[in-house]
């Protein structure tokens, strides 16, 4: 675990530095506890405990606290993460436009299922309520793009596509 | 100069609108095309995206739709050089289009300027009257006037609650205290609406400037928007918006000139959809789970901190500048005798034509199925439409000639929610659509109320043993009992409004229900272990289509041979029967 941890320090360095510089920033102001997980998620890809820790120290809320927000929103998450997150929206325009169908079909080209991340590490899957793109239904996202209008035929595509940049 | 407006708001981006914004730029450069390229939001119709505009030197605009890189290339080439428009493509233009009538029972109030103007530029907003509505208010009325105002117009919450602004900015007025707060609700997480989305993408000054007018009117000098984390350029285009307003110095200190403070701030939330009530969205900005608590006190007497708080959703910020440019009596003068106004609802489903339509209330729901969608896709049945998410219900077919308004609605049993309008035809199963939105509220159930925390995930099980075909006789009676118990035992809006879709479906289509748990059949041949798949010999032509496309190779036959499923190995996913153009694959 540590280990990934570090890799990713490497990785994302300068998002690590704007972590730790959000802590510094940090003056006492009230509700700042969110946008700092948010901010350690960027850096990290996830929550690692140290980071409960500098996050404890500084706002002075207790770890078993800050524990108890991370695990109420689903946006955060305490083990490492793919490094391209899939959303596949589950919502109910894309529900009635057969979404299960592009999942089945996410959950066989990458042999994972929800929640989980693949053993290349590139992809984690994450079936979703409505990423609000309802028109263009079937609709996933991957990092931060949207795609709509889906069919399992375009999703083993993009997939392709992605893997093909991976290696390149 | 010709001007081209490309529409980037998250649906032209996801149907491949950067894409088609390349290949103009492109073209631009490689041909030295004198134009202005601009981007713009989305003006609604989703359906056709990517959606590219060309006005030319005589201020003439020729809409195009569906426009992919490559007819882009062709537009830029004919029209934009030539000014020969490629008129079959054109989807909005000064003559009559086959999309026109997605437009003609509009009244656009909230979607004024989406898809119309540069949403990351202030001086387009402006260009249009944006900040007028603000100047004016501070130069000329006095809070209790802008209360009076908004009151007059009878504009009502349209997050859900539908609550009169005037009255509770009235409420938040009066409150005691000198440090209040307004908060933007941009924590739009109904599955099926959008509206906020785009109006924050393709016009977010329009909803700043809401704001500021009504922290003028409540006197709050601090807001803040607490905006989805799904929506990551809504929060982008948010936070430009704010930069560009700070340094005309429409927010900070003494905002235009006068001795008014007012600052935004925004805050992105981490993902729960109980955080759009009220008292759950304060808990989340303070940093804590978002968790809804007990009421009274009311939010306008203690909210965020402690202090007066008054909270609206993004469209009603959005209609507040026109009505004080307008009028309160122009605002009233749509609508009906208790919902005043227009409403933007979002059509998505088995529609034909899906989009942000904004209509005055009372408009009936034919009329927005039939005359602005386009009706069904692929010609099938029109069987209900479902509305206000998972806490609304689904109004059947039959009931279409209802006018839309708060009333009319919640006397079906369905709710105005933010707007969301699913439509459903005749493939969709009403019983499975009842378990999507159960599991919907059990998944996102804070945990607080037993009865919405178990009991729905009591109602599910029902829901599920029913869809998988061990529904059991009574289980309609007990659905029935625990929908009541969670509604009359819980503390918010989730819980209270958790078992409308269930109530709904079982009022309007218990013969479903019935056939299920009676006949093991679902009439809408949707529930997968309700059905078996076979090939019928004499409507099969052997062209190999279905075995290709089953992903478990559960169908055997040679070419120009009669095909045969495997029900053993089959999973009953319905690749064949979508694949065979025979109509040779039967679902019973």
């Amino acid at each position: 675990m540590l280990q990934k941890e570090e890799i990713r320090k490497e990785n994302t360095g300068s998002q690590f530095y704007d972590f730790k510089t959000e802590l510094w920033k940090y003056q006492g102001e009230k509700g700042a506890l969110i946008p700092l997980l948010q901010s350690a998620q960027e850096a990290y890809g996830y929550i690692p405990e140290s980071a409960i820790d500098h996050i404890s120290e500084v706002v002075e809320i207790p770890g078993a606290e800050i524990y108890g927000v991370i695990t109420f929103y689903s946006q955060f998450r305490l083990k490492p993460m793919g490094k391209n997150i899939i959303k596949i929206c589950d919502g109910t325009a894309c529900h009635v436009n057969a979404s299960t169908g592009i999942l089945r079909a996410l959950v066989d080209e990458l042999q994972i299922g929800n929640d989980e991340t693949t053993e290349d590490g590139l992809f984690t899957l994450q079936k979703v309520a409505c990423l609000g793109c309802c028109s263009l239904s079937p609709v996933m996202m991957i990092n931060d793009d949207t795609f709509g209008r889906l069919t399992p035929k375009k999703v083993k595509e993009l997939l392709k596509e992605f893997r093909t940049k991976e290696n390149a | 100069m010709k001007t081209i407006k490309v529409g980037l708001g998250t649906c032209g981006v996801s149907a491949g609108g950067e894409k088609t914004y390349e290949a103009i730029k492109h073209e631009i450069e490689k041909e030295n095309i004198q134009v202005i390229l601009k981007e713009t939001g989305c003006n609604g119709m989703c359906y056709r995206e990517p959606l590219v505009e060309v006005i030319d030197e005589e201020n003439h605009s020729f809409l195009y739709g569906d426009v992919t890189p490559e007819k882009a290339t062709r537009i830029m080439i004919d029209h934009v050089m030539k000014n020969m428009p490629v008129k079959e493509w054109i989807v909005q233009n000064s003559g009559p289009t086959e999309d026109d009538a997605f437009f003609q029972k509009q009244r656009r109030i909230v979607l004024r300027n989406c898809g119309i103007i540069d949403p990351n530029s202030i001086d387009e907003y402006i260009a249009v009257g944006g900040y007028e509505a603000i100047r004016t208010v501070i130069k000329k009325n006095t809070p209790e006037q802008v209360i009076d105002i908004m009151t007059k117009s009878g504009l009502r919450g349209r997050g859900g609650g539908g609550f009169l602004t005037g009255v509770k900015w009235k409420f938040c007025r009066q409150a005691e205290g000198t440090l209040k707060y307004i908060i933007c609700n941009a924590d739009e997480g109904d599955p099926g609406a959008f509206m906020d989305r785009s109006t924050l993408e393709s016009d977010p000054h329009s909803v700043l400037e809401g704001m500021m007018i009504g922290a003028y009117a409540i006197g709050a000098e601090e807001g803040y928007i607490y905006c989805r984390a799904e929506y990551p350029k809504a929060v982008a285009r948010l936070k430009h918006s704010i930069r560009e307003a700070l340094a005309k110095g429409f927010l900070g200190k003494n905002i235009f000139g006068s001795n008014v403070n007012f600052s935004i701030k925004i805050k992105e939330g981490a993902g729960a959809f109980v955080c759009g009530e009220e008292t759950a969205l304060i808990a989340s900005i303070e940093g804590k789970r978002g968790m809804p608590r007990f009421r009274p006190p009311f939010p306008a007497n203690k909210g965020l901190w402690d202090k007066p708080t008054n909270i609206n959703n993004v469209e009603t910020f959005a209609n507040i500048p026109w009505i004080i440019m307008n009028g309160a009596e122009a605002f009233a003068a749509m609508g009906t005798e208790n919902s005043k106004g227009t409403k933007v609802f979002a059509l998505a489903g088995k529609i034909a034509r899906g989009g942000l339509a904004e209509v005055p209330m009372g408009i009936t729901i034919n009329e927005i199925v039939y005359d602005i969608g386009g009706g069904i896709k692929g010609g099938k049945k029109f069987k209900a439409v479902q509305m206000g998410g998972p806490s609304g219900g689904c109004i059947p077919a039959s009931m279409g000639d209802l006018q839309i308004d708060y009333q009319q609605i919640n006397k079906t049993g369905a709710i105005m929610g933010s707007g969301g309008m699913v439509v459903l035809d005749e493939t969709t199963c009403m019983v499975e659509m009842a378990k999507f939105f159960l599991s919907f509220t059990q998944e996102e159930s804070c945990g607080k109320c037993t009865f919405c925390r178990i009991g729905t995930k009591r109602m599910l099980e029902i829901l599920e043993r029913i869809t998988d075909g061990n529904g059991r006789e009574g289980d309609v009676e007990l659905l029935q009992h625990l929908a009541y118990q969670i509604r009359n035992n819980t503390i918010c809006g989730l819980g209270q409004t958790a078992p409308n879709p269930v109530l709904t479906t079982l009022k309007y289509f218990p013969e479903e229900y019935e056939a299920h748990i009676r006949d093991k059949k679902c009439p809408a041949h949707s529930c997968a272990p309700l059905l078996t798949f076979s090939i019928q010999a004499d409507a099969c032509k052997g062209c190999t289509l279905c075995a290709k496309a089953c992903p478990v190779e559960a169908i055997s036959g040679e070419k120009k041979k009669v095909h045969e499923i495997n029900v053993a190995t089959c999973i009953k996913c319905g690749k064949c029967f979508e694949t065979c153009k025979f109509n040779a694959v039967l679902k019973n």
